[in-house]
């Protein structure tokens, strides 16, 4: 067992607790929003994409590291813009209109 | 030394901006706030991973990178109608990245691949795999590319449970001797095509509850990646995505009285079963726009019921519309929004928020059941399963148990509906015989606009009353 798989194993655990409390306060009326602006903090797998794409190896793992970039720094950017796209429409009685 | 420290602050950083980001994510008024905190935090961790000293190319990652914002705009700025289906293929594009990135780690390890790497990368892969081609049917059906009806046939979790457990075959084969790198091509194609048939065989109907599981798969898939390439950011963010995409499936299986159980083994199939039963000639009462049009413009408290049937429609202007004449005279208008309606969690908020519906007006289940005893009329607009009472009353009914809206306690109940035909799940409707339910027969859009022009204080009948 590698020795960084504990830690891994404490930093998961823990997270998901973290997660499970802040979302569970998310009000389903930003449900979608939730699911874009969560998908926008997954594609952090891009950095891992970016290391795979520009270090020392070979052909086949520089095109898939490039693929993945592509893949998920589109998700980055698509997801932030839409999730703000969204959540600028949701406005409260009294505050019409821009 | 000293670059990696900077890296991990940074990492830590950019963790406690995806943590603050979601919290603010809990009221609409500090959410936007959120958003610019995931957005600082993520822009911080790519930055400084390009001052990692493995890299010894940039060429292509900038080439990649501009490549994914070409394409990461325009999925940013697709119509409100088209959420669901930009979000599942978000799902696919995640899935994708981290699915690759496990492969490419597989091929840059062997032959000096440990048992339990071995482990980490085959499940990685397989999970991402499935996930990838799983969203893609998703959003094909969505987009109605693909037909939206449930896809059945006998024997079929036979089929695709040994698809699976080829795929695992597979993988355990590579963990007892990671040197069979001709078995793991295999692998991969096999969980590719265990996607599509998971998904396959779900109705248009069960889109919520199928989109939330693909993002809670998606966000273990990196988590899971964070454990194979043993950077902690990824294992947070995956946990963080994994954990909402999982409380979401749970809502919606509540929502529609379903095992978890039986959602992660996709048996979605057997809710179709049509209850054709009873058929027998029962009387349902008809009334015009016009007709419609006086019964609002008299009632005290309005709720609207909206679902899927308002945006297939695109009808949520016209609708903001008829809440703007009947405010104006006076009339108490809210708006009860049932968790599965539409075709992902929250998909209602976001079409009626874009057509400047205040959102302090829109009402959850808990909230709406309690008022329906108050309420003068029951405004269904394209909505179905989500109102049926034979949910509470009648258990030979397939809903039988599913949470509802109990819209048929209101004076009047007015339903929008193109025609008698049963909704996606093949149900029949008890709702729509009752003697105070009133049909409105048409597409709801023009139904609602027709109720609008004879609302408008400039022409129409009522205003003259």
């Amino acid at each position: 067992m590698p020795a960084g798989f504990i830690e891994n194993l404490y930093v998961f655990v823990l997270a998901g607790f973290v997660g499970f409390e802040v979302i569970r306060r998310v009000s389903p009326l930003l449900h979608t929003p939730l699911m874009a602006l969560t998908n926008a903090l997954d594609a952090i797998v891009v950095i891992a994409a970016i290391i795979i794409a520009g270090r020392q190896g070979t052909a086949l793992s520089a095109i898939l590291g490039s693929i993945a970039v592509a893949a998920a720094f589109s998700n980055m950017v698509g997801g932030f813009l839409i999730t703000d796209r969204m959540l600028r429409m949701f406005k409260a009685s009294g505050r019409k209109g821009q | 030394m000293t670059a990696h420290y900077l890296t991990d602050f940074s990492y830590i950083i950019a963790i406690a901006l995806f943590i603050l980001s979601l919290r603010w994510l809990s009221s609409p008024a500090t959410a936007r706030r959120g958003v610019l905190a995931g957005e600082i935090g993520a822009a911080l961790a790519v930055a400084t991973t390009f001052f990692n000293p493995e890299l010894v190319q940039f060429k292509w990652i900038i080439v990649a990178l501009a490549a994914g914002a070409m394409i990461g705009i325009p999925l940013g700025l697709v119509h409100m109608t088209a959420v669901p289906q930009r979000t599942a293929m978000s799902h696919a594009l995640g899935a994708l990245a981290a699915a690759l990135i496990g492969i490419s780690e597989y091929y840059m390890r062997i032959p000096h691949i440990s048992k339990f790497e071995m482990t980490e990368i085959a499940l990685e892969v397989i999970i991402g795999s499935l996930s990838f081609t799983g969203s893609l049917i998703a959003a094909g059906k969505l987009q109605e590319i693909l037909p939206q009806r449930p896809i059945v046939y006998r024997g079929q979790n036979y089929v695709s449970l040994s698809v699976l457990g080829a795929a695992v075959a597979l993988a355990l084969a590579l963990i007892v001797n990671p040197m069979h790198a001709y078995l793991f091509p295999a692998m991969v194609v096999i969980s590719l095509i265990f996607g599509i048939l998971l998904v396959t065989p779900i109705g248009g109907a069960d889109m919520p509850t199928v989109i939330s599981l693909l993002n809670s798969y998606v966000g273990f898939t990196a988590a899971l990646l964070g454990f194979v390439l043993n950077t902690k950011v990824l294992v947070v963010a995956g946990a963080l995505d994994g954990a909402s995409g999982f409380i979401l499936s749970v809502i919606m299986c509540r929502a529609m009285n379903r095992s978890f159980t039986n959602v992660m083994f996709g048996a979605f199939g057997q809710l179709q079963v049509s209850a054709a039963g009873a058929q027998e000639e029962r009387t349902v009462h008809s009334a015009t726009a016009e007709e419609a049009a006086a019964i609002l413009a008299a009632a005290n408290r309005v709720m609207v019921v909206p679902g899927y049937g308002m945006a297939v429609a695109q009808a949520q202007h016209k609708v903001r519309e008829l809440y703007d004449l009947l405010s104006k005279r006076g009339v108490d208008v809210k708006f009860a929004i049932h968790p599965v309606a539409g075709r992902m969690p929250g998909h209602m908020n976001v079409l009626l928020a874009e057509a400047d519906v205040p959102y302090d007006r829109l009402l959850d289940l808990d909230e709406a059941n309690p008022e329906f005893p108050q309420v003068d009329v029951a405004l269904v607009i394209g909505a179905n399963d989500v109102t049926n009472p034979a949910a509470r009353t009648d258990q030979s009914s397939p809903i039988y148990g599913m949470p509802v809206l109990d819209v048929e306690k209101a004076r009047t109940v007015m339903v929008i509906k193109r025609s008698m035909s049963p909704g996606f799940a093949g149900i029949d409707n008890p709702l729509y015989y009752l003697d105070n339910t009133l049909m409105l027969f048409g597409d709801a859009k023009n139904v609602v606009a027709n109720i609008v022009r004879e609302l408008s204080p400039d022409g129409g009948h009522v205003s003259t009353l």
